[in-house]
């Protein structure tokens, strides 16, 4: 048994979809950095909203949207007070965490000019990597990438370097997808703000494991998506500075981000409105507000705690393996072990892992320049949760022995 | 002996396997026996996309018949790709445009027709099809 205050076992019993059966095996749910399982409560909260006051938000009179609007808004305050920004109205809701990167990007485009630089991680997933190449070939911006070591963390020094009165923007994720490690995001945020340059960070992979505080971490803008961290898909949060809101051009056209319009003129909702064009996923931001409920009653200190245990564990029995290497060893970590057998394909082994119920990720993570540093093709990936367990640690171990007696 | 026999004989090896850890083990046994592609011909060209794993295609027409090599850098996947061209190399373009490929899912890989599943078979088949159809209208 591993040393925790949580009773993963009475845990389990919140997520209905833990007891599947998967190819005839009990389900091994590792591919908790792609989607996290959906508990009850969340489940509930989505069934009440179309069962009870399903409704468009902010314009309708009548009670139902006056429901759902006061669950929407108090949806958004839950999520103020879980990262700690200053206002309510930093909070935008997104339909995700690619939604923010691009409307952070697209509307700081048009503040960029020639010469001009922005800096982006090695570690980052394509989904952030390509906006800024898109922002910086219709501004004429140069993208430049902090360097990462063999052990996948990032080279300090070389960021430094890079760094000048030409840096506008600096882009990094907290925590890595493909290989978990945690970014020193506070030291990035610091030394970019000294050369007065902005810096967005994206949260999606730390926010199901670490509660960061935007205003501790002076953060300009931090992204995340709800259904890593026990929400539903589709959701997600921007939150930005005011000041940096104010300034940022709108993102997209419609209705809800209007003050007033007449063909001459139209003039823009005050935040956040201003970013939130149409009817916005109603209820996945009361769903998310739900998870976060969820989660934070659960204690992130109680979740990261035991999710290291569980990340130490199964390190240390996977190492065991003969020919097995894990890529991204990083000092921080959260609980993802990336990992490769010598001679054998990723594919191989997350297919047999499959047919034994264990679902992991195999493949380049949306991460290719992570893969080509390390010249392979790919690896697998189990990612752990709050709600995994020691045992399940056990079944993926011998079932990657199964594979590799199978695939040898 | 015709695509449709070949087929059949493969569904009869298959059939004899009680769970699916025998039809993977006989996968990745058929795999060994793949005629395997020239280093030459493992070009980016011939990679067919949509698939996790590296696949390479080659084919030739010899005679009236077209013959396929392949190889893969995933075990499982040449497997799967030894499977097809086991029934359609040596074929004439014609017979391969007009075979089924129902026989897949007689052999209990049927998740793996899935067009969304990321080992790519569907599109392996599609690219054999390609090739016959290329061919047959060169032969025409």
């Amino acid at each position: 048994m591993i040393d925790t205050v949580l009773d993963i076992l009475s845990i389990r019993k919140d997520f209905p979809i833990l007891n599947r059966k998967v190819n005839g095996y009990p389900l091994v749910y590792l591919d908790n950095a792609a989607t996290s399982q959906t508990p009850q409560k969340v489940i509930d909260a989505i069934v009440d909203y179309y069962s009870r006051y399903n409704a468009n938000i902010h314009r309708g009179v009548h009670s139902l949207s006056q429901e759902a609007t006061d669950a929407y808004e108090q949806a958004r305050k839950k999520i103020q007070l879980h990262f700690n920004a200053a206002h309510t109205h930093e909070i935008l809701f997104t339909s995700g965490t690619t939604h923010g990167v691009n409307l952070v990007a697209n509307g700081f485009g048009s503040f960029l000019k020639e010469g001009d630089e922005v800096i982006v991680s090695a570690l980052e997933h394509h989904s952030n990597i390509v906006p800024w190449q898109m922002m910086c070939e219709r501004s004429g911006a140069v993208l430049k990438v902090i360097p990462m070591n063999l052990e996948g963390e990032l080279v300090m020094e070389a960021y430094h370097e890079l760094l000048s009165d030409r840096t506008k923007l600096v882009f990094c994720n907290h925590v890595s997808n493909a290989l978990g490690t945690v970014n020193p995001i506070k030291e990035i945020i610091e030394a970019a703000h000294r050369v007065g340059a902005a810096v967005l960070i994206d949260g999606a992979q730390a926010a199901p494991h670490l509660k960061a505080d935007v205003q501790q971490l002076d953060v300009d803008f931090y992204v995340v998506s709800a259904h890593k961290m026990c929400g539903p898909t589709g959701v997600g949060v921007l939150y930005g500075k005011e000041e940096w809101l104010n300034k940022l051009p709108p993102y997209q056209g419609g209705g809800e981000m209007i003050a007033e319009v007449t063909f001459e003129k139209t003039t823009y909702a005050e935040l956040p409105h201003k970013f939130e064009a149409g009817t916005p996923n109603i209820c996945g931001g009361i769903a998310f507000g739900a998870a976060l409920d969820y989660m934070n009653a659960i204690g992130f200190e109680a979740i990261a705690q035991y999710e290291h245990e569980l990340l130490e564990y199964a390190t240390k029995e996977l190492l065991a393996i003969e020919g097995l290497r894990i890529y991204g060893n990083g000092k921080e970590k959260t609980a993802v072990v990336s990992f490769n057998i010598e001679g054998l394909h990723p594919y191989d082994i997350g297919s047999i892992l499959d047919k034994l119920g264990v679902a992991v990720r195999t493949g380049h993570h949306c991460a290719q320049p992570i893969m080509d540093f390390y010249k392979i093709p790919g690896t697998v990936r189990a990612s752990f949760s709050f709600y995994n367990t020691k045992e399940e640690v056990d079944v993926l171990v011998k079932s990657v022995k199964r594979a590799q007696a199978m695939l040898s | 002996m015709g695509i449709k026999e070949i087929q059949e004989e493969i569904v009869d090896e298959f059939s004899m396997f009680e769970d699916w850890m025998q039809r993977y083990e006989y996968m990745i046994e058929l795999g060994k026996s793949l005629p395997l592609i020239e280093e030459q011909y493992k070009t980016d060209d011939n990679i067919i996309k949509g698939c996790q794993s590296k696949v390479w295609v080659h084919a030739e027409l010899e005679g009236d018949k077209l013959v396929f090599t392949a190889d893969s850098d995933a075990i499982i996947t040449k497997g799967i790709i030894a499977i097809l061209i086991r029934a359609f190399s040596n074929q004439r373009p014609q017979d391969i445009i007009d075979a089924d490929t129902a026989f897949i899912d007689q052999i209990g890989l049927k998740e793996h027709l899935s067009p969304t599943r990321a080992n790519g078979l569907v599109s392996m088949i599609k690219q054999l099809k390609l090739y016959a159809v290329a061919y047959q209208t060169q032969l025409n």
